[in-house]
């Protein structure tokens, strides 16, 4: 898989066994699109063979369809939000296809994730719910845990549409170690021409891609995040000053650390080119080696999809690390004792197998 | 090679390890531990050939024997239990309802994933390389049509999925066992005695279910497709007189859309290509009682002249 997001041409040395295990791996971790984006502008696609083909052309049909329902959905919000002054400002995905960055090719996606200052969270919420969006169905405790502790609302869906809608109001948690501060990304947002709306400037939303990696408690997509995340990174690098800014905004935010890794295991896993500035500026945002030295065994491990029916047990190791430090980062001690205590009392008596 | 002809033991050993069949459009690779399954794999896809493409499947599918707490389940209230991939869409069903459990989960893939084509929930026909499409709901015995059909002179392209490709509006056969329910069972069993059918499993959600092995032909066809001549869209109706009356061709459009797996998932696609195959066919409503009639009728359908 690695192989193949380094080099898409690799794609036509693969034996028949070796696609099999790759397109199972690749639906795992939602790259089946990407897959095909890249054998397409690779020059591969018509040489791969036909069961392939025919393969990478359903997940082609999945792509488009997910497509066509977020940016309905981000008309529909655009009209919801804009009577309550509401800024409308995409984050990831949505904001990657209005935009058009190359890494919105083949990408699968099905929620929409909007940035909102936090005064105005309370008037976007009432302005979806007039609207017809609903809260998607959540314990009591569940929502409580949103509100209270996340920097995001719960998610919400229109009753006619099955598309999900994350109002975030920062891009980490308020509850955890690094918090950015969210009103300087939203002053930094950029119009996206002829839509009416806003994406995060370009070292913003590499930032954010990092953050989302490093913190995200979705392991099994990490390497889609990953890929986001070169992908980004390879098209803005283009523009002069990108890494010298992309290191000092690293700075400004307070996300350096999330930075650093993000390079970092873009650099192992997918060979991406960091200017050696840019690794000498983040060098001071490195953890201590031996914290170092378990990320570099723990992450790899973690987000590398391997055999979907018959995981490594080094996999499900290295989630279950990576998942205490998800939390660990999210919340302090005592709160996050409380939480995990709850997770557990409420999923033990349905847990047989 | 053919599955029917691999001797028993390799084949419970393959089972094991995972039986990668050629079903047409699609392999499958079955992977079970379980002997009365195995048995029934054998006999109701035993003219299906072994794939020898290297190792490359579509869609995989494990039905196995939870354990269950204490390792009970392996003496007392067995069970199976369906992996597709790293999905678990169904609940673990009691070890009888392996067969259909199979079948059930084979569908749930192509009707998920096989967005290469634009599926209609119908069973598929052919005779003289056009086709018959019975779309139908549930209970509206398409299925005990379909068997009737293909064990008089139709050749069977499938039983729940039509295929159609979005390039050419032709038809790809998927040639599957044919599952039929409750009285439907004796019904097909009294038409077609030669055919093989799989032991009823009583109880299931959709009451008794067996499942009829497609006739030899239709699997040695499974390469070819056919063209879209009618489109029928049939009703059980005990005792009443067959009727068969036209459908006019918006209205069938909109009909074949209710049925489709994924139409709106194509897009433009998905409707430029239904849109043809309206164009392609005749639309009818169907209303039959005997199988006799049906057969005599449907047989005398013409072929749709280009402009009608």
């Amino acid at each position: 898989m690695l192989r193949l997001l380094r080099n898409p041409r690799s794609m036509r040395e693969l034996s028949p066994a070796e696609w099999d295990l790759t397109l199972r791996q690749a639906r795992h971790a939602s790259l089946l699109g990407r897959l095909d984006a890249l054998a397409d502008e690779a020059g591969v696609r018509s040489a791969l063979p036909a069961r392939v083909r025919a393969r990478l052309e359903a997940a082609r049909v999945d792509v488009e369809q997910q497509h066509r329902l977020i940016r309905w959905e981000v008309t529909r919000l655009r009209r919801a939000l804009a009577p309550a002054g509401v800024p409308l400002v995409l984050l990831k995905g949505a904001a990657y296809l209005f935009a058009e960055l190359p890494t919105a090719r083949g990408r699968h996606f099905n929620d929409v994730d909007i940035l909102v200052p936090a005064e105005r969270v309370a008037a976007a919420e009432a302005a979806l719910v007039a609207e017809g969006w609903e809260a998607v169905e959540l314990s009591a405790y569940d929502q409580r845990y949103y509100r209270e502790w996340s920097h995001e609302l719960p998610p919400m869906a229109h009753r006619d549409r099955q598309v999900v809608v994350d109002v975030h109001h920062n891009i980490l948690p308020p509850t955890g170690r690094l918090r950015p501060d969210p009103r300087l990304l939203l002053a930094a947002a950029r119009p996206v021409a002829g839509a009416d709306l806003r994406v995060l400037a370009p070292v913003d939303m590499v930032l954010h891609a990092a953050c989302h990696l490093v913190q995200s408690g979705e392991l099994h997509k990490g390497l889609r995040d990953l890929a986001d995340l070169h992908g980004l990174a390879q098209r803005f690098a283009a523009a002069p000053g990108f890494w010298p800014e992309l290191a000092g905004r690293a700075a400004t935010l307070g996300v350096t650390r999330p930075l650093y890794y993000a390079l970092r295991f873009a650099q192992r896993l997918l060979g991406m080119e960091v200017p050696a500035e840019t690794a000498r500026a983040l060098a001071a945002a490195a953890p201590p080696a031996p914290v170092r030295a378990a990320m570099d065994a723990l992450v790899p491990a973690a987000i590398v999809p391997d055999h979907p029916t018959h995981p490594r047990r080094r996999t499900g190791v290295a989630r279950r690390l990576l998942t205490v430090r998800y939390h660990w980062q999210r919340m302090p001690p005592l709160m996050l004792a409380r939480h995990l205590l709850h997770k557990v009392t409420e999923r033990a008596p349905k847990d047989d197998g | 090679m053919k599955v029917v002809e691999l001797p028993a033991r390799d084949l419970t050993g393959r089972l094991h390890r995972g039986l990668d069949v050629n079903t047409g459009p699609f392999v499958i690779r079955i992977e079970t531990p379980i002997a009365t399954l195995a048995e029934e794999v054998r006999v109701l896809y035993g003219e299906f050939p072994l794939d020898e493409g290297g190792g490359l499947a579509d869609f995989h599918v494990a039905v196995l024997r939870p354990a269950g707490p204490l390792g009970l389940r392996r003496w007392w209230r067995q069970q199976a239990s369906v992996i597709l991939d790293e999905d678990r869409p169904f609940e673990p069903l009691p070890v009888d309802m392996a067969v259909p459990m199979l079948e059930w989960s084979i569908n749930w893939c192509a009707a998920t994933r096989a967005n290469q084509y634009v599926m209609i929930h119908a069973a598929v026909l052919e005779r003289g390389g056009r086709a018959l499409i019975l779309p139908g709901v549930t209970g509206a015995g398409k299925s005990t049509l379909c068997a009737g059909l293909a064990h008089r002179g139709w050749r069977l392209l499938s039983d729940e999925f039509a295929l159609i490709r979005p390039g050419d509006g032709a038809l790809d056969p998927w040639p599957r066992p044919i599952s039929l329910k409750n009285v439907s069972i004796d019904v097909i069993r009294r038409w077609a005695p030669e055919a093989y059918m799989s032991a009823p499993v009583p109880n299931t959600n959709k009451g008794t279910v067996a499942h009829v092995r497609p006739p030899t032909e239709s699997v040695r066809r499974a390469a070819e497709p056919a063209v879209p001549a009618w489109l029928v869209f049939p009703t059980f109706a005990r005792d009443a007189d067959t009727e068969l009356t036209r459908v006019p061709k918006a209205r069938a459009f909109f009909r074949l859309a209710d049925c489709s797996f994924n139409y709106e998932s194509l897009g433009i696609r998905g409707f430029r290509t239904l849109s043809r195959m309206i164009d392609q066919c005749d639309a009818y409503e169907f209303r039959y009682s005997s199988l006799d009639d049906a057969l005599s009728r449907l047989g005398a359908l013409p072929v749709p002249s280009p402009n009608s």
